[in-house]
C-alpha cells in the first residue's frame, strides 16, 4: 500500500533495565488469590552454567478459555472470565537467576487446518548481553496429548523438545532457560 | 478490513507481520561487545509461525501510568541538573500506520552518566532529582513526548577506553507479540559511535541511523530546552493480498 519503512534496530536492554522496566505487579498476570493461580518459576543461566541475575522474562499467553481480549483475534476480542487476567506478565531475575510468574494455565488454541495448539505461554528473555530479545515456548507437563499432537512442537527436533515442557512443582510449573549449552532452550524468530 | 494472510483458525485469517531485513537488528552473537559471547544462542533461531498467541500482545492502558510519568525533570522536589530536553515522535509499524494506544517505557542515566541503580557505581554524581524513568502512551497518531535531561556519556569496561554514546533506553510494545521492542535513542554527532560496540552491531549502517534523534529546532523552547525528534518503526504487517485477489489497501 504506501511507503515501506525498515524497522527501528533493537538494542540491549543493558544492565540498568530494573530502572524502567519493572512494576511492583510485574509478576502478577492474574491477581493474588485467583482461582487456579500457579506460578511458573525457573532460573535463566548462560553458557558458563552461571545464572543471569540481570534478566527480564516477560509473558504473554491466552486465559483457561483460550481466548485473547485482542481486536486481532479473528474470533473477536473477549474479556477473559477470570477477573483481573491481564495475559501479560514480567519478573526481573534475582541475584540466582531466578524469576517468577503468577498466572493461570492458559487454554488449547485452534491452528490451522484443524490442528490444536496445546497450552502454551510465548516467553520473550532480555538481559545485558542480548542484543535482541530471545523468544521461547513453556509448555506444559500434565498435557502429553496435547504437546504431542502441537504442531510447533512437532517441528522442533525431538531431542531438543524436552526444553519446551516444564516441569511439575508443589505450587505450580519450574522452567529454566539456558541461553547456551548442553541444555540451551530453542528459541525461536517470530 | 485488515490486510491479512495465512489461513488462521477454522478458516479465520490471522494477520501476520513480515520479517524484518537481516540486517537491520544485531545479530545476537557480536563478539565485539563481550557480554554476547556467553549469552547469545549457539543454535540456529526456529522459526515460529505467527498464530494467535503471536499475533496478539499485551494492550495495556493509561492505568500504568502516574501523572508525571512524562517529564522526568518534575518527578521529585527539585529540578536536576542538565540540559533540559524534549523528545519526541511518532511509534508506526513498517507500512507508515500509526501505532496508538501503545505503552513506551524509558529509563538513562542522569546528565553526568549516572544510573540511579544500585549495580551503577561509576564515580560519576548522583543527582538527588533525576530518577531517569518515563513512561507514556502513544496518542491517535502514535505521537509520544518527553521532557528529560540530556544524558551523559559513561565509561564501561568492554574494551580499553570503552565509552556509551549518549543514549536513552526505549522499550514499546506495538500491537502484537511479533512487535515488542527494546532499543537505544542516540543522539545526532556523538563522537563516541565510532567505537561503541553496541550501537555498530547493527549490520546495516542505514538501519543505525534509524537510532539517532534528529535535533528539532521546532520543539525547543525558548529560554527552558532543546528539542529532540526520534521517531520508532515496529515491524510491519505482510501484506500478501487475500486468496482472492483482493487488494486491500486500508
Amino acid at each position: 500500500m504506501t511507503e515501506r519503512t525498515g524497522s527501528t534496530p533493537s538494542q540491549t536492554v543493558g544492565p540498568y533495565l530494573h530502572l524502567g522496566l519493572l512494576w511492583p505487579d510485574g509478576p502478577d498476570v492474574v491477581p493474588a488469590g485467583t482461582p487456579g493461580e500457579i506460578w511458573v518459576r525457573g532460573q535463566v543461566f548462560d553458557g558458563a552454567g552461571a545464572p543471569v541475575v540481570d534478566a527480564l522474562v516477560e509473558s504473554w499467553q491466552a486465559d483457561p478459555d483460550g481466548r485473547f481480549d485482542h481486536p486481532d483475534d479473528p474470533r473477536g476480542a473477549r474479556r477473559s472470565t477470570v477477573v483481573g487476567f491481564r495475559g501479560f506478565g514480567r519478573s526481573p531475575t534475582d541475584a540466582s537467576g531466578r524469576y517468577a510468574l503468577r498466572t493461570v494455565k492458559p487454554g488449547p488454541l485452534p491452528g490451522p487446518d484443524g490442528t490444536v495448539e496445546a497450552p502454551h505461554l510465548n516467553l520473550s528473555v532480555f538481559a545485558r548481553g542480548l542484543l535482541h530479545r530471545l523468544v521461547t515456548r513453556l509448555y506444559f507437563p500434565d498435557e502429553p496429548a496435547g504437546n504431542e499432537a502441537d504442531p510447533v512442537l512437532a517441528s522442533i527436533d525431538p531431542d531438543r523438545r524436552a526444553t519446551l515442557v516444564a516441569r511439575g512443582a508443589p505450587d505450580g510449573f519450574h522452567f529454566d532457560i539456558h541461553l547456551q549449552g548442553e541444555h540451551e532452550t530453542v528459541f525461536f524468530a517470530v | 478490513m485488515t490486510e491479512t494472510t495465512g489461513r488462521g483458525p477454522t478458516g479465520l485469517v490471522l494477520p501476520t507481520y513480515r520479517p524484518d531485513d537481516d540486517r537491520t537488528h544485531p545479530p545476537l552473537l557480536s563478539p565485539e561487545y563481550g557480554s554476547t559471547v556467553l549469552r547469545a544462542p549457539t543454535r540456529p533461531l526456529v522459526l515460529l509461525p505467527q498464530r494467535l498467541t503471536e499475533i496478539t500482545g499485551p494492550l495495556l492502558g493509561a492505568e500504568r501510568l502516574g501523572p508525571l510519568d512524562h517529564d522526568l525533570t518534575r518527578q521529585h522536589d527539585g529540578e536536576p541538573l542538565g540540559q533540559r530536553i524534549h523528545v519526541h515522535g511518532r511509534v508506526r509499524d513498517g507500512d507508515g500506520r500509526p501505532v496508538p494506544d501503545t505503552l513506551v517505557e524509558i529509563w538513562q542515566p542522569n546528565a553526568s552518566g549516572r544510573y540511579r541503580h544500585a549495580v551503577d557505581n561509576w564515580p560519576a554524581p548522583l543527582d538527588p532529582n533525576f530518577t531517569g524513568v518515563g513512561r507514556v502512551i502513544t496518542d491517535a497518531d502514535g505521537r509520544y513526548r518527553f521532557v528529560t535531561i540530556q544524558p551523559g556519556a559513561y565509561p564501561w569496561r568492554n574494551h580499553l577506553n570503552a565509552w556509551r554514546p549518549a543514549h536513552i533506553h526505549f522499550s514499546l510494545f506495538g500491537r502484537a507479540f511479533t512487535q515488542r521492542l527494546v532499543t537505544q535513542m542516540y543522539f545526532p554527532g556523538d563522537p563516541l559511535f565510532f567505537q561503541d560496540p553496541i550501537f555498530n552491531s547493527i549490520p546495516d549502517p542505514q538501519a543505525r541511523q534509524r537510532l539517532v534523534s534528529r535535533y528539532d529546532h521546532t520543539v525547543s523552547e525558548p529560554e527552558w530546552a532543546l528539542g529532540f525528534e526520534f521517531d520508532i518503526v515496529l515491524r510491519g504487517r505482510d501484506s500478501t493480498p487475500f486468496e482472492d485477489g483482493d487488494d486491500d489497501d486500508d
